[in-house]
C-alpha cells in the first residue's frame, strides 16, 4: 500500500517537488534505500539559481551516500538549515519536517506523478 | 570481561618508562602564555600498558591466528625472518637526510627492489615512493595527466573503469580532475567490449583495469582492451591488487600496460598491521619514466674493480614532484618485501602464484555444487559465489558472521557489487589442503543449517567475545574520543 | 625457501577435483605469447642466507645508534623508544590482521585505533582525530583537499607559510596538480625574519585554508592566536601542523584556535626507518568531522549489550563515494598508531613532559654554547624548541663534511632550499644527545670552522 502523497509530482532521481510551495524533498522509497541517515548537507543557499539536475544536496547514511538533484530549474528562495540539525528527520518524516530547500519558478510539468513514481520504484525493484 | 580504555586505567601519580635527569645547565623556558597547561594523558605503569594491550590482541583475528580468506586482500602468511630484517639496527635508525655516503645498504636495497619489480612485472621504471595501493593509484593518475598534458593534449578528461573496479580507482581519478566513465562486464565477466569500444574516443584519459578483475577472472581479451584504448591515445592503468595471481605467469608491462601499482602488503607478504602501513611503489613504461614522482634511486658513479657503485638520488625529467615525505614505506614495506623476493627467486615466485590459484580453484570445486557461482570459469587467485539459498532470507552478512562461529575469518562480502550478496574468496597459497577441506566442509554445513537451524545463523556470532555492533548508534552518536575521568 | 604447504601427493589430488591436468593448465586464459616468462633474479635463499644478505646491507650503513652521533632532524627525530613499544607491535595479533571491517574479531586494534584518536586529541587540543594518514606531509596534502572541498569550490586560495618543511610543500603542490587552486606565500625568497602576521594581508575572501607550522622548519615557536583570528575574520580555515613532543610544553594549536592539526606522528615510538612508514596525525573540530577524509573509529554497543567500537562515517570514503570522494585514502598507519598509543602511554603524562623537557634543555644549552663560537650566531631570536638555525662563516656542506669525519651527523643544510639561508645549518637536539656529545659537536665544529 503507498503512501507516496498524490499532491506531490517526482523525479525519477527521487526528489518530491511540491509545487504549491516550491519545496523540495526526498522520497520515501529513496530514504528507505539508503537506511539511517546520519548527514546531510545542503551546496546551495537562498539566492542562488539552480537547474533541473544539478546537485542540490548530498546525503549520507550508514552504508550508502546519494546526492540529491533540484527537480526543476528556479531561484533558491529558502534552505531548511534545521535539517543539517535532524538528518534523521528524513528517514521519518520524508514529506514533512525534511523538506531540503523551496525553489521558486518552477511547475513541475515535466515530473511523474505518485502513480507514475510508484510505478518507477517497483519496476527498479525488481 | 570488556578491557576498559586507556583511560580509565589511569591513575595520578602512576609512572611508566621515566628518562635521566637533565645534564645540562637549566635554560628558562618562554614566557606562560606560549606554554600549555595540563596535559590531559593517561598514568600508568609499564605492566598496566603490557597487560592492557595484551587483553585487546586477544580480541583480535589475524593471519598467524588462523584461516583469513578475505577477497581482494591477500591475507597469505607474513614470514617471521621479514620482523627481524626489517628491525635491523642499520636500517631501523638511519634517518632519511643522511649524506648518501652514509646509506649505501639502503640505497643498494632500494636500487636493486626497483630492478626486481622492474622484473617481476615487465616495466620500464618503477618507484618506490607511494606509501600504499590508493596512493600508488594516485601517482598513477598523476602521472597519466602530466603525460597527455605534456602533448599538449589537453582534452583527455574521460577515465574509463569497470563496475567491478574497487572504489578508489573512480576515487583516484576524481582526485585529480576526470570523470569517471563506468564501463559494464560482459556474461563471462570480461570488459564487455562493445561498450568499450562505444567510449573510446580523443577524449579518453585511459583506463584503469584490474587483471584478473574483482571476480577473480583473467579477462579473455585483454589484449583487445588494450588495444582498443591505445587505438584512442588512451593508457592503461593496471591495479595490481590481484598480482598474486601473477606472478611468473605473465608480466602486465609485456600485456601493454603502461603503468601499474604493486601492493607488497598483499603479493610480497609485508604483513597488513590491523589496516597499515602499506607499500604502494609503481611501475611505469618508456615513455611514461620521466614523469616518476621525484626521487628515484640510481646509480651516481658505476662500479670499478676496487669499488662498489655509489647509489644517490636521481629526479626524473619532467617528475610530476613528491608524492610524500622522504623515501616512501621503506623500513616496513621495501626491506620486508625485498627479503621475501629474495629469498623465492623467479621459480619460487610462480610457484606462489600457480599455488594461490589452484588453492581458489580447489575451494570454488568443493563450493559450487552448494552456493551459486556466477562467471563459473577456472578463476584465478579467488572467485566470488553468492551468499544466499533459494527460500531462505538468509544473507551473505549472515553466512559470515557464522563463520566466525566456527573460527574462520570471513571472505569479503557484498563486493564486487555487480554479484549479489557477494562472498569473495581469496584463500592465498600458504594454506594446506586440511585447512582448505575444513573450511569448504564448514560452508557445507553452514548451508545446512540454513534449512535445518536459520536462526543460528541470522544470530551469528555466537561464540565471539563481542556480538554483533550497533552501527546506526556509533554514526549517530558520534563518540570518538575519550577523555581523562575527571576531565568529564 | 618456500611458504606453501602442500606437499606434492595433495597437490594432484587437488588438481583431479579440479579437474586440470597440471598447474600450467590453469593459466589457459592468458595469451600464450606472454605467458610464463622466465624471470631474470637472483637465485631463492634460504632463510639462513637472507638474514646474513640483509645483515651485510644493514651494515653497510652508518646508523645513528652506534655509529654516527646526529644532530639532524628536519622532520624525523631521533627519540628514545621504549622496548615495551616494539614487544606489542610483535603480537601476531596486531600485525597479521587486517583493516578491522569485521568488528566483532577486531575490537582488540578498533579499541586500539580508539584509544590513539583520544590520545591525539588530547596532544593538540582538539575536539576529535582521524585514524591517521601516510605521513605528516600527506595529512597536510588532505588538510588542503578537506578545506577546498568544504567551500565547494568557491574559494581557491591557500596561504602556505615559507616556513613550512619545503618537502611538505611540494607534497602539497604535487597533490593539487589536479585541481584549479592558487598556492600563495609558499615563496622560498620570502623575509623569513617576518612575523606570522606577514601572511595576513595574502588572506582575502577567496582562502580557503591558511597552512602553517609550529613549531616550525626553522624550530621557531609562535603564538598564531592573531593570525587565526584573521583567517576566520575572512571565513577561511587554518591548519597548524605541528611537532607532537613540542605540545607536551607549549600552547596547543587547539588552544591557538586551529580548525585543523596536521603532524608527523614519528617522534612518538616510532623508529625512523630511513624516512617511512611513519604516521600523519590529523585531528579537527566537531563540526568539522564529515568533512576529514581517512578512516575513523567510534564507540557502540554490541547486540549483548557490551561497549565496543566499529568503524563509522564509512560512506565519506571512497569505497562508497567513489569518484565524489575528496580522499582515495583506503587505509591507515594502524600499526603505527597503535605505536604511539603504546608510547603515550607507557611514558604518560609525566615522561612525554620529560622528554620535551630534555629535548628544549638540551637544544638550548647547545644553541648557547655554539654561538659562542667565533663567527657563527643564532639566525633568529625567536623562542625555538629542539631545533635552530644557526649561520657558519664557512659552506655548510664544508662543515659538514668535517664533522662526519668525526662520526657526526651534522644538520640541515638550509641553503638547499632557501637562497636567502646559505651557509645555514639547522641543529636539532633531543633527548637522545649528551652533555658529552654536545660538547663534542661545539669542539669538532669549532675546528672546522679553524681550518
Amino acid at each position: 500500500m503507498s503512501t507516496t502523497p498524490s499532491t506531490l509530482k517526482y523525479a525519477k532521481s527521487d526528489e518530491w517537488f511540491d509545487a504549491a510551495s516550491g519545496k523540495v524533498g526526498l522520497s520515501d522509497y529513496a530514504q528507505g534505500q539508503l537506511s539511517d541517515i546520519v548527514f546531510v548537507e545542503i551546496l546551495v543557499s537562498a539566492g542562488d539559481t539552480v537547474s533541473a539536475g544539478q546537485a542540490i544536496a548530498s546525503v549520507e547514511s550508514v552504508k550508502a551516500a546519494s546526492d540529491v538533484y533540484a527537480p526543476v530549474s528556479g531561484k533558491v528562495v529558502a534552505v531548511n538549515e534545521a535539517l543539517a540539525e535532524a538528518p534523521e528527520s528524513i528517514n521519518s518524516e520524508p514529506y514533512g519536517a525534511a523538506w531540503f530547500i523551496q525553489i521558486e519558478g518552477g511547475n513541475g510539468a515535466a515530473l511523474l506523478d505518485a502513480a507514475a513514481y510508484d510505478a518507477d520504484c517497483a519496476a527498479r525493484a525488481h | 570481561m570488556i578491557e576498559p580504555t586507556i583511560f580509565e586505567l589511569s591513575s595520578p601519580g602512576r609512572t611508566g618508562v621515566t628518562f635521566p635527569q637533565a645534564d645540562v645547565p637549566a635554560f628558562d623556558l618562554p614566557e606562560a602564555d606560549l606554554l600549555r597547561g595540563d596535559l590531559p594523558l593517561p598514568e600508568l605503569a609499564e605492566v598496566d600498558v603490557v597487560r592492557h594491550y595484551m587483553a585487546l590482541s586477544k580480541y583480535n583475528y589475524s593471519v598467524d591466528g588462523g584461516f583469513y580468506p578475505l577477497g581482494s586482500c591477500t591475507m597469505k602468511y607474513n614470514p617471521k625472518i621479514n620482523e627481524d630484517t626489517c628491525r635491523l639496527p642499520g636500517f631501523l635508525h638511519t634517518h632519511p637526510l643522511q649524506p648518501i655516503e652514509t646509506v649505501q645498504g639502503n640505497l643498494a636495497l632500494m636500487f636493486e627492489m626497483q630492478e626486481w619489480l622492474k622484473e617481476i612485472s615487465g616495466f620500464a621504471a618503477v618507484t618506490l615512493q607511494p606509501a600504499a595501493g590508493a596512493h600508488g593509484e594516485f601517482t598513477g593518475v598523476l602521472m597519466m595527466r602530466a603525460y597527455h598534458q605534456s602533448r599538449g593534449d589537453a582534452k583527455r578528461v574521460k577515465m574509463l573503469i569497470p563496475d567491478a573496479a574497487h572504489g578508489t580507482n573512480p576515487a583516484s581519478s576524481g582526485l585529480v580532475g576526470f570523470s569517471v566513465v563506468t564501463i559494464p562486464s560482459d556474461a563471462r565477466g570480461n570488459v564487455d567490449l562493445d561498450a568499450l569500444k562505444a567510449q573510446c574516443d580523443d577524449t579518453v584519459a585511459g583506463m584503469m583495469l584490474t587483471n584478473p578483475n574483482t571476480l577473480g577472472l583473467f579477462d579473455e581479451h585483454i589484449e583487445k582492451v588494450i588495444g582498443l584504448v591505445h587505438g584512442c591515445g588512451g593508457l592503461m592503468y593496471a591495479d595490481g591488487a590481484n598480482l598474486n595471481a601473477l606472478l611468473g605467469i605473465v608480466r602486465p608491462g609485456d600485456l601493454g600496460f603502461d603503468v601499474m601499482h604493486f601492493n607488497l602488503h598483499k603479493t610480497f607478504a609485508v604483513p597488513h598491521g590491523g589496516g597499515g602501513p602499506g607499500s604502494g611503489p609503481v611501475g611505469v613504461a618508456e615513455k611514461l619514466a620521466d614523469f616518476l614522482p621525484t626521487p628515484l634511486v640510481g646509480i651516481i658513479e658505476e662500479a670499478d674493480d676496487e669499488n662498489p657503485p655509489l647509489y644517490g638520488f636521481v629526479t626524473p625529467k619532467h617528475t610530476i614532484g613528491r608524492m610524500k615525505a622522504f623515501h616512501g614505506h621503506f623500513g616496513g614495506g621495501v626491506v620486508r618485501a625485498y627479503t621475501y623476493i629474495a629469498m623465492h627467486g623467479g621459480e619460487g615466485l610462480k610457484d606462489i602464484s600457480q599455488y594461490a590459484v589452484l588453492n581458489a580453484n580447489y575451494l570454488k570445486a568443493r563450493l559450487e555444487k552448494t552456493y551459486r557461482v556466477p562467471f563459473d570459469r577456472t578463476c584465478m587467485h579467488e572467485f566470488v559465489m553468492e551468499g544466499r539459498f533459494e527460500g531462505t532470507d538468509i544473507r551473505a552478512l549472515d553466512i559470515a558472521k557464522r563463520l566466525m562461529d566456527y573460527d574462520f575469518h570471513p571472505p569479503t562480502n557484498y563486493f564486487p557489487l555487480i554479484v549479489h550478496e557477494a562472498l569473495m574468496i581469496e584463500p592465498t597459497e600458504t594454506e594446506n589442503k586440511d585447512t582448505l577441506d575444513r573450511f569448504a566442509d564448514t560452508l557445507i554445513a553452514i548451508a545446512e543449517e540454513a534449512k535445518t537451524n536459520p536462526e543460528i545463523i541470522k544470530t551469528a556470532p555466537h561464540s565471539t567475545p563481542f556480538g554483533r555492533m550497533d552501527e546506526v548508534k556509533a554514526a549517530k552518536e558520534l563518540v570518538l574520543c575519550c577523555w581523562l575521568p575527571e576531565e568529564q | 625457501m618456500t611458504y606453501i604447504p602442500i606437499s606434492p601427493a595433495e597437490r594432484d589430488a587437488m588438481l583431479a577435483t579440479v579437474g586440470a591436468k597440471s598447474l600450467d593448465a590453469l593459466f589457459d586464459a592468458i595469451p600464450a605469447s606472454v605467458r610464463f616468462p622466465k624471470l631474470d633474479l637472483p637465485p631463492a635463499l634460504t632463510e639462513m642466507e637472507a638474514a646474513s644478505l640483509l645483515d651485510e646491507l644493514a651494515s653497510a650503513n652508518e646508523s645513528v645508534r652506534g655509529d654516527l652521533v646526529s644532530f639532524l632532524g628536519a622532520g624525523m627525530y631521533n627519540h628514545y623508544i621504549p622496548a615495551v613499544v616494539d614487544h606489542i607491535l610483535r603480537r601476531g595479533e596486531f600485525y597479521t590482521a587486517y583493516t578491522p571491517y569485521q568488528p566483532e574479531i577486531s575490537q582488540g586494534t578498533l579499541q586500539a585505533i580508539f584509544e590513539y584518536q583520544s590520545l591525539m586529541a588530547a596532544l593538540t587540543g582538539m575536539d576529535l582525530s582521524n585514524a591517521s594518514h601516510y605521513d605528516g606531509a600527506t595529512a597536510a596534502a588532505e588538510a588542503v583537499n578537506m578545506a577546498f572541498a568544504n567551500f565547494r569550490g568557491k574559494r581557491r586560495k591557500v596561504v602556505l607559510s615559507t616556513s613550512i618543511h619545503p618537502q611538505y610543500r611540494e607534497v602539497i603542490r604535487t597533490y593539487t596538480q589536479g585541481i584549479d587552486l592558487t598556492l600563495v606565500g609558499d615563496d622560498s625568497a620570502a623575509d623569513l625574519q617576518a612575523s606570522p602576521a606577514a601572511l595576513i594581508p595574502l588572506i582575502d575572501a577567496n582562502t580557503a585554508l591558511v597552512m602553517v607550522q609550529y613549531p616550525d622548519f626553522f624550530g621557531r615557536v609562535f603564538d598564531y592566536t592573531r593570525l587565526i583570528e584573521a583567517a576566520h575574520a575572512q571565513g577561511a580555515f587554518v591548519c597548524v601542523i605541528a611537532n607532537p613532543t613540542a605540545l607536551a610544553l607549549f600552547k596547543t594549536p587547539g588552544a591557538m584556535g586551529a580548525d585543523i592539526v596536521v603532524g608527523e606522528g614519528q617522534p612518538l615510538g616510532i623508529p625512523m626507518w630511513y624516512g617511512g612508514p611513519s604516521l600523519g596525525f590529523f585531528t579537527t573540530k566537531k563540526q568539522y568531522v564529515h568533512k576529514m577524509a581517512g578512516r575513523l573509529v567510534g564507540e557502540t554497543v554490541d547486540t549483548r549489550g557490551q561497549k565496543g567500537y566499529v568503524l563509522t562515517l564509512t560512506a565519506r570514503e571512497q569505497h562508497i563515494k567513489r569518484e565524489k570522494a575528496t580522499s582515495n585514502i583506503c587505509s591507515n598507519q594502524s600499526l603505527l598508531a597503535l605505536a604511539s598509543a603504546v608510547y603515550l602511554s607507557v611514558i604518560g603524562k609525566s615522561g612525554l613532559k620529560q622528554v620535551a623537557n630534555l629535548c628544549y634543555q638540551k637544544a638550548h644549552y647547545a644553541a648557547s654554547e655554539l654561538s659562542k663560537l667565533p663567527g657563527v650566531g643564532l639566525c633568529f631570536s625567536q623562542p625555538f624548541f629542539h631545533e635552530f638555525a644557526l649561520c657558519l662563516p664557512k659552506p655548510v656542506a664544508e662543515i659538514n663534511a668535517h664533522l662526519l669525519e668525526h662520526g657526526i651527523l651534522g644538520g640541515y643544510d638550509l641553503g638547499q632550499d632557501y637562497p636567502s639561508l646559505k651557509n645555514h645549518l639547522l641543529v636539532a637536539v633531543t633527548e637522545m644527545n649528551t652533555k658529552d656529545e654536545i660538547d663534542s659537536l661545539v669542539e669538532v665544529l669549532k675546528e672546522a670552522l679553524n681550518d
